[in-house]
């Protein structure tokens, strides 16, 4: 995993915390009451990780300044477990997101905000390894994080931490994009492997060893997004296929446009660790959950160029054209199976259990 | 991946495809028993390669859908119990008791646990030795051999705070109390192939020139499934009722013995009520005697527990191949993943799951 920051590599045995905290190796509850230990939570760790003149003035909001054109504004809360997974953590995971959904609209993301719950009892040293690689990832979009806020809950009410991160960013003149405007014809391209992230999450979850190990593939999609607006200006739809897979964003794009969708199996890009996991596990890739991929609609005599551009931007080597939208909206999202077979490919119903054999 | 894509291979499937509707003269009905072929011939589309008048039906092979009623709420009883940490496979969680799931009894804040190996369980026992740590033992001839081997682990490690809630089932009763109904139309079979791993085949050639029926042991890739349709159809266009073994790279005629033994080591036959179907005679393994003491439903309290199953369910009529999903009509109204009226429709092995995730086009083009 080449032109990754180094930190995805070993997120927890690369760092050093800039201060521990002098004595405390565990967050309590003293640490979310507001005095002294909550400004020395913040100044040791928040402020010195995501140092900029925001943040600095310690004030009660960030005063930016005016911005050029429509903006986009999003947020997202990520509780996922455990908080330090192969390929990221949760922190990697909160900045990204929330970048990643500015990025689908078209945006570039400019300012973040992170608001952390942690739970009595974190380590010391966990919390620096996810405030760190928030820190990097952050470097990585080319985002500030230019507010945030802390608390601490009681020990058994929460799951370590909870983060929740918001963003603004700005559209560029002249773009629209829009999960309403999927046109009969659009070529859809996916930028890379799908499922990576849910199965190595749940690999760790569950204790589940693989012969490779699998990566989550958290990253910022915007430097991705960037060259693929500057390759065509007919790109119709993006978005990233996060919780519910590729079937379920999918499934979301036909209806809010009202158009069918043809996919085909064997365009769909897929690791063979993650198509072997999938197969022991009984889950259907398709549902599983993806953090650095990117879905998008482009009009047909542009897809080819938009690939390329893709398969140039090292987050998008692996891009594919795996089918187009079609008129017939009353069958929603449709495969041709690597036999030549056809099926719904439906929105996920309840979560996806292990089966049984 | 290997070993998997030569089964996924489109050209070999529209070779088989192209075979199947070279051959096939009459509307031969042909049931898949296993779940699992059920799901992947409705995931791939197998269906609309098929000749038409060419028709398969799902069978009982599914161990979530056939665990009894009375089974579940027996384990939910035992689940709700503060001492217990319940542990099962996971697609048992979102079977409907009379009442309520197993995910209910852990929101609710009971001590349910997701395994992937009943060993597993076995480990929960000894980290911890305050709790009593219940095993959900189901399924067919597939599972037994390894839920036989935790039992006989545990009786190794002398653990006293573990127990089995069994409910085995298995296959070739339940084949037969199908074959011997008037109702059916079922003119071939295709066996389950990993059922076939473990037990072999010899238990089929008797069924087969009982019923006159051809019974192929079949795999359960595409391309595994249309080879065994092919050579169902071969048969019943030769006018042959023999069992074949399509899935030889893993089934032998005699199957896995040592599993074999193990299995009767621990279980004995029994008679069990199949969900939707009723009592079959001899269709289940319960604990031996032997082992009487690592029985749940000795453990607990529970055997006052007797449950009836909702009326409008017709999943017994689906379990046996009678009624195609699509034609219940609580089927994708009040009948889905989410609020399942019955077990096929919750298991991703369950025939209304698989048709209501892939194959809602399908019958609509049917209607």
């Amino acid at each position: 995993m080449k032109n990754m920051p180094d930190h995805r590599k070993n997120a927890v045995l690369d760092f050093s915390c800039p201060t521990p905290l002098s004595s405390y190796e565990r967050i309590l509850l003293a640490h979310g009451s507001g005095g002294t230990m909550t400004h020395r939570l913040i100044r040791d760790i928040f402020l010195k990780a995501f140092r900029n003149d925001h943040l600095a003035l310690q004030h009660d909001g960030a005063v930016v300044g005016a911005l050029a054109g429509r903006l986009a504004f999003s947020t997202d809360s990520y509780v996922v477990h455990p908080i330090i997974f192969p390929g990221g953590t949760i922190g990697d995971l909160a900045v990204n997101g929330t970048v990643n959904d500015l990025a689908m609209c078209g945006a570039r993301p400019l300012y973040l905000s992170a608001s952390f719950i942690i739970e009595e009892g974190l380590e010391v040293s966990e919390l620096c390894a996810v405030v760190d690689s928030m820190r990097t990832a952050a470097a990585a979009a080319g985002v500030t994080i230019v507010t945030g806020d802390t608390k601490v809950v009681d020990r058994g009410k929460g799951d370590k931490i909870f983060i929740t991160t918001s963003g603004i960013g700005v559209i560029p003149e002249g773009i629209t994009i829009d999960p309403r405007s999927a046109r009969v014809g659009d070529k859809i391209l996916v930028s890379g492997t799908i499922a990576d992230h849910g199965i190595a999450v749940m690999s760790v979850r569950e204790g589940l060893e693989f012969e490779t190990a699998i990566r989550s593939d958290t990253v910022p999609l915007n430097g991705l997004v960037e060259e693929i607006l500057k390759a065509s200006s007919d790109v119709h739809v993006m978005r990233d296929p996060t919780r519910g897979g590729l079937a379920t964003t999918l499934n979301e794009i036909a209806e809010q446009s009202n158009v069918g969708i043809l996919i085909r199996q064997n365009a769909i890009p897929l690791d063979p660790a993650v198509s072997s996991a999938c197969e022991i596990l009984g889950f259907d890739p398709l549902y599983v959950a993806n953090e650095g991929k990117l879905v998008a609609f482009v009009a047909p005599h542009d897809a080819d160029h938009v690939l390329d551009a893709m398969k140039r931007h090292p987050f998008g080597k692996n891009a594919s054209i795996i089918g187009e939208v079609t008129a017939e909206s009353d069958q929603g999202v449709v495969m041709e199976s690597s036999v030549g077979g056809r099926r719904i490919v439906g929105m996920l119903s309840g979560e996806q259990l292990p089966r049984i054999c | 991946m290997r070993f998997l894509d030569e089964y996924r291979d489109a050209k070999l499937a529209a070779h088989y495809a192209g075979k199947i509707r070279s051959i096939a003269t009459k509307p031969w009905t042909i049931m898949e028993i296993c779940g699992g072929q059920t799901h992947s011939i409705v995931k791939y589309g197998i269906e609309s390669l098929l000749p038409e008048g060419l028709t398969l039906v799902h069978g009982p092979g599914c161990p979530v859908c056939v665990t009894p009623l009375e089974m579940i709420d027996r384990a939910i009883a035992i689940a709700e119990r503060p001492e217990v940490i319940f542990t099962s496979f996971g697609d048992m969680l979102r079977v409907p008791g009379s009442k309520k799931d197993l995910l209910t009894v852990k929101a609710n804040g009971g001590s349910v646990q997701i395994v992937y190996s009943p060993l597993d369980a076995v480990r929960l026992a000894r980290e911890f030795p305050e709790k009593e740590v219940v095993f959900f033992a189901v399924g067919f001839e597939t599972t037994a051999p390894a839920n036989a081997m935790a039992i006989v682990e545990a009786r190794r490690l002398r653990l006293n705070n573990f127990s089995v809630l069994c409910s085995h089932v298995i296959v070739p009763p339940a084949v037969e109390a199908i074959l011997s109904s008037p109702e059916h139309s079922i003119r071939g079979l295709l066996a389950a192939g990993h059922v076939c791993t473990v037990m072999g085949y010899h238990e089929y050639i008797p069924i087969a020139s009982r019923y006159r029926i051809p019974i192929v042991v079949t795999g359960f890739e595409p391309v595994d499934i249309l080879q065994g349709i092919f050579m169902t159809v071969k048969q019943l266009e030769e006018e042959r009722a023999e069992v074949e073994n399509q899935y030889s790279r893993a089934v032998r005629q005699e199957g896995n013995i040592p599993a074999q033994e193990l299995m009767r080591e621990v279980f004995e036959i029994t008679d069990r009520t199949w969900r939707g179907i009723g009592e079959i005679p001899r269709s289940g393994l319960r604990l031996r005697e032997s082992f009487s003491d690592l029985d749940a439903e000795r453990r607990f309290p529970v055997a006052d527990i007797h449950s009836q199953e909702p009326a409008e369910c017709v999943a017994g009529m689906v379990l046996r191949g009678i009624k195609r999903p699509y034609e219940c009509p609580a089927f994708a109204v009040r009948c889905t993943p989410e609020h399942p009226l019955g077990a096929p429709m919750v298991s991703s092995e369950g025939s209304c799951a698989a048709y209501f995730q892939y194959g809602r086009v399908r019958h609509e083009e049917h209607a």
